[in-house]
């Protein structure tokens, strides 16, 4: 552990200082494996969500021997509160698409698609425009990638990269079960690579600077920088871009308005830290970094908050699977009635424990989630539930 | 295919690379719950039911969803196993409409069986149940009820899979999510065939067939009606399995003495249907060939396909309805047996048809349906009354008090109650080309058909299309046109092999002759009104007790009947004449695809 304080980054929003497209060009100079390499040195991983090391990805994915391979970049960002893709999308579209076009290169893929959030259709043809500008690159480095837009099917749940893969192949957003993952087996059963916005744009970003320099924004334990969508009660709202590896307390020094009492890092999906734990808890840390951040001052209601959670969760799931169609609407029902003394304060254990059921059985990343803010409010804010 | 060894409860076990840990296990007897995983269907790996611990993952792994793999160490039956599963039965109980001792699958259903076995305690989560969900009794077949759904899928899976149909989906996310038909419009204005496959697989009383065994105790009971009950050949490979006997017991004698018990007044086979289609679709078959090769008229439609199973015939109206002159115009057995006991055989009684109750016991859900098709009334009454499942009448064989096992076996009465082996093995799929294939050779060339003890093997099987071609030779004169044609013949079952015979025929390309089509997989030893469970082992035990059944028959071809000539020269004269075109013959109508 590092006691870092916190550090802006500007890396991602900066201006082309090399132009993306120089970068792609000149990380097609090098080898490969040696670039994949790269990656995997640099530490970074996914920014959707999952936190998977995105260098060991694209070098599955690379094994993989087929004609046609797709490259998929998720912008499906459904989450209440998120805009950082959204922004990376208007403002550095060509640190987006070279990126995906590295991993066309170096992974041996032909078919890019942008997977575009319905509400982002407004942005279609700017995009339009930036994948004809890249066209003509592409075609003077002899890369033969073809990238498509796809407009979204307007559900949270189809920004898991297997729900969204059927939802594009015209079924019903389902995630489904892995394996096989969507690298051996993804979009009309050929190999696919699936990674979120950010994560593209930040491959660029390692191409562009090396690994070793890369790494070297962060602390020995998280490297790199990352995009940090701020709602709640900051008198800065907005995308931030912050080197990791950064405590609670020195983000809500900087971005809290002097009255917070907890920290949700990694949107819906992830963990509520309160007060007490700000100072020993280090951002990106055993917690995810995905979805939006939101702070919370003394005036809000915890309750409220997972109620709020609960009901998002209990509407978005796909409702395939028992534990997360039935046990979301459970944990909602059941902190209504311990509210309402219809039933006991000890009745929370009990939805702790189904919530712990729900991380083992569920079958995607949103059921098995659930537990992470739903048992970190009720721990930590136990007479907010009860009171 | 590649071995892999892996370790489950301690026991070390090699198996085929891409099995599933939830097969691997049944190899060595260790027994894993399942509700949305089904033999005869993909993996579905929704209700986690089937979970278990994989030594050093956190999460448990769904077993029927996920491939054993290489030096796996696999435990089935561990407090966080146990905790689990329990933990999943009592959600799926707190959104269930638990009713079980007024519900028709009460000691046969999943749901039941697996909150029993975790000894879930109702309290331990509040009600979800949806208020106000209303059961569609729309269909004349099936009941829909959404209260008693466990979303497992498996009814979709079935309808899309199996049968091509998509009368099913699932519909809304979240909490609302359930499982609908075409904008949840009502069953009997869908796409829906009524082939209760989908019943058949359902593992709750979310999807039953209609029931009608009240209205037949009513009719049994009133002292003025005259109760003809007629069952087809499948009932009777089946029926056992509803008293506990091994899957493939016959128990035709059982059969007829418990309808005479229960207090039918006349006792029948369908199986005398069966015959008389025969005589009626193979004498249409040789017409049509006639018209198409001597007298090379194009408004004949070749090939001819069978139009005995009314979830078939319903499916081809709503998919191919431009295709429908390929359909034999003859009605099914069930239907002809109908319009002859409210005719002929209220003639020769002495009864006035009005009087007559004609009841069908049948293993399908769509010839409740077809009883009640509009145009099922040609002998100016409905030609059947009421048309049970397998499953009802085992029920009412319950609730007449009967021992069934011990019952002795009796006889069908006189007359239509005589049969022979052909009309047996419509109940299996290639029956009825078997059948018919055995009559006509005869009626052509004289002889029997060029195959050991009348056995057809070649159009046998549980392949999903069957093709055969046989040569006639040797015709008599007034066959002569026939004399070396090759006649091609194809057997479809499940209504996913009836759309690629259909697509052929569509494009012009089907090289066939003639083509049986059941709806149901293996024919209607497998329809949707027979005992639950299903699944391929059940099946092919059926079937072979069928063709078991069929060899124990003295008579064989469906023209050496006695019956069936003696219904000719009394009553109906000929076959394809006036009387057979008012009374067994029908049409069918275009619908629309939803
Ligand atoms: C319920 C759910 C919603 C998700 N939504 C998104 C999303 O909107 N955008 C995204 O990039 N990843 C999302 N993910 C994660 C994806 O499944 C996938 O892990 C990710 O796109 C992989 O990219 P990465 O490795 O670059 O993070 C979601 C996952 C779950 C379980
Ligand atoms: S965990 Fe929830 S969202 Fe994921 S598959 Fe199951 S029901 Fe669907
Ligand atoms: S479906 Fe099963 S569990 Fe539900 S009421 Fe019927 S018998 Fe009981
Ligand atoms: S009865 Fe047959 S066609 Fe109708 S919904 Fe069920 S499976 Fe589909
Ligand atoms: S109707 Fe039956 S088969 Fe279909 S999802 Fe519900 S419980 Fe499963
Ligand atoms: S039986 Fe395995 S998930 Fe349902």
């Amino acid at each position: 552990m590092s006691n870092n304080k916190l550090k802006r980054a500007d890396i991602l929003f900066s201006s082309y200082s090399v132009a993306p497209y120089e970068i792609l060009k000149r990380t097609m100079q090098k080898d490969k494996d040696f670039v994949i390499n790269e990656l995997t040195e640099s530490g970074l991983r996914g920014r959707g969500g999952a936190g998977f090391p995105t260098g060991l990805k694209w070098k599955f994915f690379a094994q993989e021997e087929n004609e046609t391979k797709y490259i998929i970049c998720n912008a499906d960002e459904g989450e209440p509160g998120t805009f950082k893709d959204r922004k990376l999308l208007v403002e550095v579209p060509r640190k987006v698409i070279s990126g995906m076009a590295i991993a066309a290169w170096a992974c041996n893929a032909k078919n890019g698609i942008i997977y575009l959030r319905a509400e982002y259709n407004n942005l279609i043809p700017e995009l339009k425009k930036e994948i004809e500008v890249f066209n003509e690159y592409a075609k003077k480095f002899n890369l033969e990638f073809n990238v498509e837009i796809y407009s979204g099917a307007g559900a949270y749940i189809c920004g898991e990269e297997t729900a969204l893969i059927e939802s594009m192949e015209g079924k019903r957003g389902e995630p489904r079960n892995k394996p096989p993952f969507p690298i051996q087996n993804g979009y009309l059963g050929k190999p696919t690579l699936v990674n979120n916005v950010e994560t593209f744009a930040a491959c660029s970003m390692v191409c562009r600077y090396g690994a070793a320099e890369y790494k070297s924004y962060g602390t020995s334990d998280q490297h790199g920088s990352k995009l940090f969508s701020l709602s709640g009660d900051s008198p800065k709202e907005g995308v931030h871009e912050l080197e990791l590896g950064m405590k609670v307390s020195d983000f809500v020094e900087e971005y809290g308005d002097g009255d917070t009492k907890a920290v949700q890092i990694g949107g819906v999906a992830g963990f509520c830290i309160p007060r007490k734990e700000f100072d020993t808890t280090i951002i990106g840390e055993g917690n995810t970094t995905g979805g939006a951040t939101m702070i919370f001052n003394s005036t809000r209601s915890m309750y409220n908050v997972i109620h709020n959670y609960l009901d998002f969760f209990a509407e978005e799931s796909c409702g395939q699977c028992t534990p997360c169609r039935i046990g979301t609407q459970q944990l909602l029902k059941g902190i209504e009635a311990v509210k309402s003394g219809e039933k006991p304060e000890s009745y929370l254990d009990d939805l702790v424990k189904l919530s712990k059921t729900m991380k083992l059985t569920s079958k995607c990343g949103l059921g098995q989630s659930v537990t992470n803010s739903f048992s970190s409010i009720v721990k930590n804010f136990r007479e907010e539930m009860i009171y | 295919m590649s071995k892999i060894n892996l370790i489950i409860d301690g026991q070390k076990i090699e198996v085929e690379k891409g099995m599933t840990i939830l097969d691997a296990a049944k190899k060595i007897n260790v027994n894993i719950p399942t509700l949305c995983h089904h033999e005869d269907l993909c993996v579905a790996g929704n209700c986690r039911v089937c979970v278990v611990e994989v030594k050093g993952r956190e999460r448990l792994e769904a077993s029927c969803a996920t491939p054993a793999e290489e030096g796996m160490d696999i435990l089935t039956n561990t407090a966080k196993v146990r905790n689990a599963r329990k933990d999943i039965v009592s959600l799926l109980v707190s959104e269930h409409n638990t009713q079980c001792t007024t519900c028709y699958r009460n000691t046969n259903c999943e749901l039941q069986d697996l909150a029993a076995e975790y000894n879930v305690d109702g309290d331990r989560y509040l009600s979800v149940l949806k208020p106000n969900i209303k059961v569609d009794k729309s269909s004349w077949s099936i009941e829909k009820d959404d209260s008693k759904c466990v979303r497992c899928q498996r009814c979709v899976r079935t309808c899309a899979e199996l049968q091509h149909v998509n009368a099913l989906t699932v519909s809304h996310k979240g909490n609302e999510m359930k499982i609908s038909t075409f904008a949840d419009l009502p069953f009997n204005e869908v796409v829906c065939t009524n082939c209760g496959q989908c019943v058949n697989r359902c593992p709750t009383g979310a999807l039953t067939e209609r029931r009608y065994f009240d209205e037949v105790w009513e009719a049994i009971g009133d002292p003025n009606k005259h109760v003809v009950m007629n069952t087809a050949p499948s009932v009777r490979v089946a029926l056992g399995e509803m008293f506990d006997n091994e899957v493939g017991t016959r128990v035709t004698g059982k059969m007829v003495t418990a309808m005479r018990k229960m207090g039918a007044d006349s006792v029948l086979d369908t199986d005398f249907g069966a015959d008389l289609t025969i005589i009626e679709e193979g004498n249409e078959l040789l017409t049509r060939l006639k018209s198409a090769l001597v007298d090379g008229d194009k408004s004949i439609k070749l090939p001819m396909i069978t139009s005995c199973s009314p979830g078939w015939v319903k499916f081809i109206e709503h998919m191919f309805p431009n295709h429908l002159g390929h359909l034999s115009t003859c009605k099914s057995p069930q239907q002809m047996f109908g319009a002859m006991t409210k005719t002929y055989y209220a003639e020769k009684k002495g009864v006035d048809p009005k009087d007559i109750v004609s009841i069908a016991v049948m293993p399908c859900a769509a010839k409740k349906y077809e009883a009640n098709r509009p145009e099922m009334n040609d002998s100016g009454y409905r030609d059947i009354d009421a048309g049970l499942t397998t499953r009802e009448f085992g029920l009412m064989i319950k609730q007449a008090g009967l021992d069934f096992n011990n019952l002795e076996d009796t006889e069908f009465d006189s007359i239509m109650g005589q049969s022979t082996g052909a009309g047996i093995i419509f109940g299996a799929t290639g029956g009825v080309m078997e059948a018919a294939l055995r009559t006509a050779y005869a009626v052509v060339t004289g002889r029997s058909v060029p195959f050991e003890n009348l056995n057809i093997t070649p159009v046998r099987g549980t392949d999903g299309i069957r093709a055969a071609s046989i040569k006639i030779e040797g015709t008599l004169p007034e066959w002569s046109f026939l004399e070396g044609v090759d006649l091609n013949v194809a057997v479809a079952h499940g209504l996913k092999n009836a759309r690629i015979i259909m697509d052929e025929i569509a494009a012009g390309k089907s090289p066939y002759h003639f083509i049986e089509v059941m709806g149901c997989p293996g024919g209607c030893i497998g329809g949707g009104g027979q005992p639950i469970p299903t699944n391929a082992d059940i099946r092919a035990k059926r079937t072979k007790a069928i063709y078991e059944e069929d060899m124990s028959k003295p008579i064989r071809m469906s023209h050496e009947n006695p019956e069936i000539t003696q219904i000719y020269s009394e009553f109906l004269e000929k076959p394809l004449g006036h009387k057979s075109h008012e009374l067994l013959h029908t049409h069918y109508r275009k619908r629309n695809r939803y």
